[in-house]
């Protein structure tokens, strides 16, 4: 958590970010991006689910299809803000030279997916026998 | 230093450009689809403001991910990604989902 509370300061403080260890090559950095960007993608896509069961799932209760829309949303908050994190870890062990962080979190979005789309599943059998 | 010399065989720049640009259609849809909520059962202060905030919201991620884009495209070995620009990116995102949290209810 503290660690956490660091590595927020350092997304708005770029300049403190150069001055540990040095540069590594240029291409590992992008590729690093890269990975950043599938996440902020991963996390777009769970909102535009989040949009999506708000829209086109009209004959659901209400309490579903909100409750559906707002853990799809807060999914992919989570998400985005994770995705600059590790991104900020990975950029500093990088510059150390040290291990990449390992992360549980693939794991915990799977599980929440899967989750939520069993959800969907009980949802859709319900609604259609209401 | 011709570009030819400097070119990386493995298109890095390349494919990080492709990747700001599949992440920029990402956001496309994510608003459009915010605009669709926000308009959704008539015109309403509150629907227009809200899709207004999406609009400026998917300009500004637009903005962000043009200027990394030329950044990309320069000749020269690329800068990293500012922490800043990073930061910014999902700050969008996160205004995003909490615009359409507000939609929602």
């Amino acid at each position: 958590m503290i660690d956490f509370a660091r590595n927020v300061r350092l997304w708005f403080a770029p300049e403190q970010v150069r001055e540990e260890g040095h540069t590594p090559d240029y291409r590992f950095s992008l590729a690093n991006e890269r990975t950043f960007l599938a996440w902020l993608r991963t996390a777009l896509a769970l909102i535009g689910g989040g949009f999506a069961v708000d829209q086109f799932l009209p004959d659901l209760r209400w309490a579903w299809r909100v409750g559906l829309a707002l853990a799809l949303l807060g999914a992919g908050v989570l998400c985005s803000l994770r995705a600059v994190n590790h991104w900020m870890r990975c950029e500093r062990a990088m510059r150390r030279g040290e291990d990449l962080p390992v992360s549980r979190f693939p794991a915990l979005l799977g599980v929440v997916v899967a989750i939520v789309a069993l959800a969907m599943v009980v949802v859709v059998l319900v609604g259609w026998e209401g | 230093m011709s570009t030819a010399e400097t070119r990386d065989p493995g298109l890095q720049p390349e494919r990080t450009r492709l990747a700001w640009r599949r992440t920029t259609l990402a956001s496309t849809v994510a608003a459009v689809l915010a605009m669709k909520t926000a308009l959704h059962g008539g015109v309403s202060a509150v629907g227009v403001v809200a899709c207004a905030l999406c609009c400026v919201l998917w300009l500004a991620f637009l903005l962000l991910a043009h200027h990394r884009i030329r950044a990309l495209a320069a000749d020269t070995v690329p800068e990293v990604l500012a922490p800043r620009h990073a930061t910014a990116a999902i700050l969008c995102t996160v205004a995003m989902a909490v615009c359409g949290a507000a939609l929602v209810f």
